[in-house]
């Protein structure tokens, strides 16, 4: 079925060998199959999709192909030639380049360096580093893709590291490359550039696999693509053909509401009041500058913001737990009460006591012990609550059946509360986490990134459990960088930038064009939105340095 | 998923690594031209042959399981105390002022007494160690270990210059009064009418340290402190996030891993030499790293490896006796017991992993 797919367009050069053909892939570890029987071909010079859920396969069967995994079964063939790929560098000599999601640079190297690092010429750096700075020039201006070569890592924006991965990649000359979920760390302005970069280097001829999860980008850059499952191949279509709705049913195998079906708010008295709350880290970098903002009972408000511009700390602040060094200053009032902004306290457990759930950005470092059981997660946080303890000890059997009931209410699979944190998949994970904090029945959720590397049928089931608290009357503060997720899941949306907050919208009211201007500290929407009597457009956005957002804060 | 069953990381690695400990020792004394078997004979039967060698071996499993138990505790918490030594030092001294400080009338009243003593000095020692790591950040590594030596060199001028009797050439206190002198194993199997163990010094502190192992577990898995100090060790940033703060319990375990060193005191001081002696601890502070390693820092591992620990310095003492093989080559087979199953642990863990992986694929095709 893949194959016919690859030959629906009729073009001419169909009849070329494909870039990438995989004939029946098979991987499994241990009794998990990864991969089953997988067909793939991608036509040389297209931008070809992966898109499926998390667990569905995609990263295993891309680092088979750049030789991470050796496949169980199956065939790889590269411009037409089998090819066995042992390790990355067999994958580099046959042409395959990949830029992975945590990039592998290194940070206190120059990015002439980093070129370089593993293909240098000789014994001695000087006629490499020439030869990389003459290639980088060449690339830079055939692509745009341009990087300040004598710059350290550490020193670039996350977009421009980005480049550098593609950059090495291109100096080892590959023809196919392969980007892992590529725009998940990048403001919408460095996707758009990357999709511009990668539109160039489909036009000089190279193949490009794209892996994400997100429907728009799909539909927006490739050309054709591939939906996993499971571990399987369900569909490998053209893009034109096929809609984002068809792609998420195929994702997972059912129809799925993008849109979370929501009455509209009824908020009552105010339930979180914040005025002026300002925080300076360690470093001295001021994180928040004077943040003021209300959350009425059943009401969610949404705090939209490239990821950086001071919501972490935010959120950190409001549950209890700033970085070490930060000074604070300003008001928090829960329900009418001022809350401690330092001493003993200020800690979460305080603020547990005062009615706040925190769902935290960082499932795995914060919300989770990642080596405690199921069961132990379930406590985690509220180990001091009566219902958890007998005596001097904890009442462990309880825990157990709390946990057991928590993980069949929220359908957290497997069911098994003995297993680690670690072995569910991160959908499960947040799962667990969201079960902990709203069947406390908090006054407040604070919720932070709910659905980042989260699949697309527990993102539905979060959403709705997250609603569901609204209507029955308690606040909600939802963080997140996907605007798609703020647009329907807020009442009211606040834009942050720069440690400030830039303007509060409806959402009804609002679009994602000027939220995106907000998002990159442009302030004077409302008077560019009312003279055009549109929103603005979106290369307004496009035309600034992309990475002046951090910039800004030095 | 993991990587192999349960048994084979708690039983199957070490036991591994013991016989490979045990290989190289034996070509080790072949090396030397002397028997490995007759060795293997000579330590068994010296420590485990007869109610005797039993006697030392435990006395020694006892001072071990404190110092195992001590470095278990820490651990859980990610500190590294490598201070047992010191903090069993500091015990002793403990000890010593509270067993001197009044003429006890039964042990019965002078053990918890000396209890508090020993446990209060040991964990006087982690505390500093702990309060600098927890507020300055100082590594607990580097000051544990410098504490060891402020210790002995304390105790040195304690007893050369306080607790010496007037007239006494030996830097060591005076002998404890009558009162508290602990039963030993000895006296107490006398009591039931059975012969065991004579002129032995393992004593009534053997149970205390097998209800330390039943305390340690209660603490660790069962309550909300162990909970706490659990959830520090895996992640601080979650710590944080769950209420928990990392002072506090960097503070306590410490407190409770010193607490458990000095508890040895109560053993080797006041159950064994009855006066205080320098350098009554003999390395078996550091000796505890290796057991909580091997035992995988759970009371039950900590107690067998103990054991384990308590054999080899028993047998290794009768192979000095009865055999030519020199002093020094029984810290060397020692030393190897600890690489391998301490230092070596990966080295055999990893092979096995493999090996299990790779059975339970061919079993699921």
């Amino acid at each position: 079925m893949a194959a016919a797919a690859q030959h629906a367009g009729g073009r001419p050069e169909t009849a070329a060998p494909h870039a990438i053909e995989l004939r029946g892939i098979s991987k499994a570890f241990g009794p998990v199959q990864a991969n089953k029987d997988i067909d793939l071909c991608v036509r040389k010079g297209s931008i070809h999709g992966i898109i499926g859920e998390n667990g569905a396969g995609k990263s295993t069967l891309m680092s088979i192909l750049y030789g991470f995994y050796k496949p169980d079964r199956g065939q790889i063939l590269i411009n037409g030639k089998p090819t066995t790929i042992t390790d990355s560098q067999t994958a580099i000599r046959a042409g395959v380049g990949m830029v992975f999601q945590h990039f592998k640079l290194v940070q206190n190297f120059t990015v002439l360096e980093n070129i370089i690092l593993g293909v240098e010429d000789g014994a001695l750096l000087r006629p490499s580093l020439a030869k990389a700075r003459g290639v980088l020039k060449k690339l830079a201006a055939e692509y745009q893709l341009n990087v300040d070569p004598d710059e350290t890592i550490d020193e670039l924006s996350v977009g421009h590291q980005q480049r550098v991965e593609i950059l090495k990649a291109l100096y080892r000359q590959a023809d196919i490359l392969i980007l892992d979920e590529p725009t998940g760390v990048l403001t919408p302005a460095e996707a758009d550039h990357l999709f511009r970069i990668l539109e160039g280097l489909k036009a000089e001829g190279k193949t490009i696999v794209l892996i994400t999860h997100k429907l728009r980008e799909i539909m927006e850059i490739t050309d054709t693509v591939s939906v996993m499952r499971r571990g399987e191949m369900v569909a490998s279509v053209e893009t034109a053909g096929t809609s984002p709705e068809e792609l998420a049913e195929l994702m997972v195998g059912r129809k799925v509401l993008l849109n979370v079906e929501k009455a509209p708010a009824d908020p009552g008295a105010p339930v979180l009041e914040v005025r002026d709350l300002r925080l300076v880290d360690d470093e001295g970098v001021e994180r928040l500058r004077g943040i003021s903002f209300d959350i009425r009972a059943g009401e969610i408000m949404g705090i939209a913001g490239v990821s950086g511009n001071g919501q972490t700390q935010l959120l950190e602040l409001l549950g209890g737990f700033p970085a070490a060094g930060a000074k604070v200053s300003g008001s928090i009032r829960m329900n009418g009460q001022e809350l401690d902004l330092t001493g003993s306290r200020s800690d979460a457990a305080t603020r547990r006591a005062r009615g706040i759930g925190h769902v935290p950005e960082d499932r795995q470092a914060e919300g989770l012990i990642m080596d405690f059981t199921a069961w132990e997660n379930v406590a985690f946080g509220y180990h001091h609550a009566p219902e958890y303890n007998r005596g001097l000890l904890m009442d462990n059997a309880a825990i157990r059946r709390d946990a057991e009931q928590k993980m069949e209410r929220f359908d957290v699979r497997p069911r098994n509360p003995n297993l680690a944190a670690r072995n569910f998949s991160g959908g499960n994970q947040q799962k667990l986490v969201v079960a902990r904090e709203i069947e406390r029945n908090p006054a407040l959720l604070l919720v932070g990134q709910p659905t980042r590397g989260v699949d697309i049928g527990a993102i539905e089931f979060i959403h709705k459990r997250i609603v569901e608290l609204r209507d029955a009357g308690k606040a909600v503060l939802l963080v997140s960088v996907e605007l798609d997720e703020i647009l329907s899941l807020s009442d009211r949306i606040a834009v942050m930038f720069d440690g400030r907050i830039m303007g509060e919208r409806l959402p009804s009211a609002t679009t994602t064009g000027e939220l995106g201007l907000l998002m990159a500290g442009i302030t004077d929407v409302d008077q560019h939105a009312a003279d055009e009597g549109i929103p603005p457009e979106h290369r307004h956005v496009e035309s600034l340095p992309d990475d002046n957002a951090p910039g800004e804060a030095r | 998923m993991d990587k192999m069953p349960k048994w084979a990381d708690v039983v199957l690695t070490p036991v591994i690594s013991l016989v490979l400990a045990m290989a190289i020792s034996a070509l080790v004394i072949l090396a030397i031209g002397e028997s490995p078997t007759l060795a293997l004979k000579t330590m068994v039967d010296g420590a485990l042959g007869s109610s005797y060698g039993w006697g030392f071996t435990l006395y020694y499993t006892t001072n071990f399981i404190f110092t195992g138990l001590a470095v278990a505790v820490a651990y859980h918490a990610s500190l590294f105390n490598i201070g047992g030594e010191g903090q069993a030092m500091m015990g002793g001294l403990g000890v010593a002022l509270v067993c001197l400080m009044i003429d006890w009338p039964h042990w019965g009243i002078a053990l918890p007494a000396a209890m508090v003593g020993a446990a209060l000095f040991g964990a006087a020692w982690a505390l500093i160690p702990a309060w600098l790591q927890a507020r300055r950040g100082s590594h607990i590594v580097i000051t544990t270990i410098m504490f060891n030596f402020i210790a002995a060199a304390l105790l040195n001028y304690v007893l050369v210059n306080i607790l010496r009797p007037v007239g006494s050439m030996d830097p060591a206190s005076a002998r404890f009064p009558e009162g508290t002198h602990l039963p030993a194993l000895t006296d107490m199997a006398a009591a039931l009418g059975i012969e065991w163990g004579k002129h032995t010094p393992v004593n009534i502190t053997f149970f205390i340290a097998l209800s330390a192992c039943l305390l340690v577990w209660l603490l660790i898995w069962r309550s909300r402190l162990g909970y706490e100090i659990r959830a520090l060790g895996r992640s601080e940033p979650g710590a944080l996030y769950a209420g928990i703060s990392p002072v506090r319990i960097t503070v306590l375990a410490m407190l409770i891993s010193g607490g458990l060193a000095g508890l040895m005191a109560i053993n080797n001081v006041m159950g064994e030499s009855e006066r205080l002696v320098l350098n009554a601890v003999e390395g078996a502070g550091f000796i505890g790293i290796a057991v909580a390693l091997m035992g995988r820092n759970h009371p039950l591992g900590v107690l067998l490896a103990a054991l384990l620990f308590g054999f080899l310095y028993q047998g290794g003492g009768e192979l000095a006796l009865w055999t030519s093989i020199p002093r020094e080559l029984i810290i060397v087979i020692q030393a190897l017991v600890i690489l391998f199953t301490g230092a070596l642990d990966n080295m055999v863990r990893m092979p096995l992993e493999r090996i299990f992986l790779s059975l339970r694929k061919r079993r699921v095709i």
